[in-house]
């Protein structure tokens, strides 16, 4: 009953149907996030659009967000869910850290995502990577994906512009990779996704965790990394080929 | 929530009660043929920037109830406290008790603590109470202040999503103001400059969006305090009233009068002594 009431009141409001739909869609972080695990720490990515709809309502999104010193987690999905289940786990892992007074483990940060996510299934449309450092395990990487599975994973990646990359990922990630090759790897990897999803886009935002600390990086557009497929210019110039003009 | 001293205590649930009503009363009605009336939107034209000296907000001053203008000179920029102002688009009502309870809260807090409340605390009450509300609280909030941590501008989602940037334009006429903030928003900018182009900003949303229109008000929020111009600039398609419709005493004649004294009788009285020594 509260079902078809509910339904009826969207019809209500919606208003007339020449309004354009960033008006009445939800803000959603259409996304592509990564994380990759070194021996020592993790390297996480995010591209940087926020849509409505069609409308980018935010292009210099920050989808990684610090949940304690060591820990991040990569937000896709709805905007206003994803940040309401990180400020949530942030208070409860706080809370947790402080009760055990030491730094809290990486598992059980993506524990309590997973408590969130399961329980609250039906209401809340999220999908999140969670990554950190810690004394115990040192970099770990575990995704909390649309449903609320929790795995454990070397390398993830997640959010709308994922599908695109796994097989970038799956022949290009090797285990013992250091801090670098990691980077090369997100950023060549986001860059990609950026290039073919139509929901990802902006600026590659990057952040590498370890014992010493968190250290962070923006990837601007003109200086990501460039594909030979990457613009129809630029592959002409760098082969020498005449420019059509395209319709 | 854990604000101890915030005054409303958020039943458990969602009420739909409203909506129950909503449907039968469209039911009666349609059978008599009239139409319920459209909530009043403000289809709005929003803005905000941070400048060098604090944060400039401008709206403008036109609430629409489907095709009609309803309120010519509309207040969109609400006061939530000395420090922090909030521009409201999306539904008229919605916004106006947002900001209200919100504005409340955060007095009952200052009260309480003796401090100025900071923006962030403002922009996390919003986004909890919207949250809460799925998104069936029409409100897309501009939040702008200056506090102890520097000046920020805030921007909240019907759904409780919030984005923080250094300039933003939201409602029915955003992409047209965001077009001019995009050209020509520097960081760090002077107070009048930054006036100028939130004005043109905001202008350029009058123009091309129906919803937006008449007035524009401007916003200032510096640590010294607040200058809220209203109007800026005032439309030039103004109208001159023809006559003026106010009736002057004779106007409706009087053909009785019966005046009925009340009695009243004393039942009780108590005589309590303040001691003012």
């Amino acid at each position: 009953m509260a079902a078809a009431t509910a339904m009826r009141f969207g019809q209500l409001s919606s208003g007339s149907d020449m309004a354009p739909d960033w008006t009445t869609k939800e803000v959603s972080t259409g996304t592509t996030i990564m994380a990759v695990e070194y021996d020592g720490g993790v390297v996480i990515g995010a591209d940087s659009r926020t849509t409505t709809g069609a409308y980018i309502a935010n292009r210099v999104t920050d989808k990684l967000t610090p949940i304690h010193d060591r820990i991040f987690c990569c937000r896709s999905g709805s905007a206003a869910d994803t940040q309401a289940i990180a400020d949530v786990v942030t208070y409860q892992l706080g809370f947790h850290s402080i009760e055990l007074d030491e730094a809290p483990l990486v598992q059980t940060a993506a524990n309590l995502f997973k408590a969130s996510c399961y329980r609250y299934r039906e209401e809340l449309m999220a999908g999140i990577i969670v990554a950190g450092w810690d004394k115990r395990r040192g970099g770990q990487v575990y995704t909390v994906p649309v449903g609320g599975m929790l795995v454990r994973q070397p390398v993830s990646v997640g959010g709308s512009g994922s599908t695109y990359i796994y097989g970038y990922m799956d022949s290009n990630y090797k285990p013992n990779m250091t801090k670098d090759q990691c980077l090369r790897l997100v950023s060549g990897a986001l860059s990609l996704a950026m290039e073919r999803d139509g929901s990802s886009g902006g600026v590659v935002r990057l952040a590498a965790i370890s014992e010493t600390g968190v250290d962070r990086q923006v990837i601007l557009g003109n200086q990501l990394p460039k594909w030979s497929t990457t613009g129809y210019i630029p592959y002409c110039l760098s082969k020498g080929l005449e420019i059509y003009p395209t319709v | 929530m854990a604000l101890s001293n915030v005054l409303e205590i958020p039943t458990s649930g969602f009420n739909f009660e409203n909506v129950a009503r909503n449907v039968a009363l469209e039911g009666l009605l349609e059978g008599g043929q009239t139409k319920t009336p459209k909530p009043m939107k403000t289809g709005t034209t929003i803005a905000g920037l941070v400048c060098k000296e604090g944060v400039v907000l401008g709206a403008d001053t036109r609430a629409t109830s489907g095709e009609v203008v309803a309120d010519k000179m509309c207040a969109k920029i609400h006061y939530i406290s000395p420090n922090i102002y909030c521009c409201g688009a999306g539904t008229a009502a919605d916004t106006e008790k947002t900001t209200d309870l919100l504005s409340s809260n955060l007095t009952i807090f200052s009260m309480n603590s003796g401090r100025n409340p900071r923006v962030v605390m403002a922009v996390n009450i919003l986004q909890d109470m919207l949250f809460r509300y799925r998104g069936q609280i029409g409100a897309s909030l501009i939040l702008g202040g200056v506090d102890c941590n520097g000046n920020h501008l805030y921007t909240v989602g019907p759904y409780g999503s919030i984005d923080n940037v250094p300039y933003l334009a939201m409602g029915s006429g955003d992409l047209a103001a965001l077009g001019i903030l995009e050209d020509r928003f520097k960081p760090n900018m002077e107070m009048e400059e930054a006036k100028e182009l939130v004005r043109d900003a905001i202008h350029s949303g009058i123009m091309s969006d129906l919803g937006s229109g008449n007035n524009i008000d401007i916003c200032v929020i510096t640590k010294q305090g607040v200058d809220y111009i209203r109007p800026y600039q005032e439309s030039e398609y103004k109208d001159k009233r023809q006559k003026r419709y106010k009736y002057g005493p004779g106007t409706t004649s009087i053909l009785t009068e019966k005046i009925v004294p009340l009695e009243l009788e004393v039942v009780q009285e108590t005589v309590q002594r303040m001691d003012t020594a």
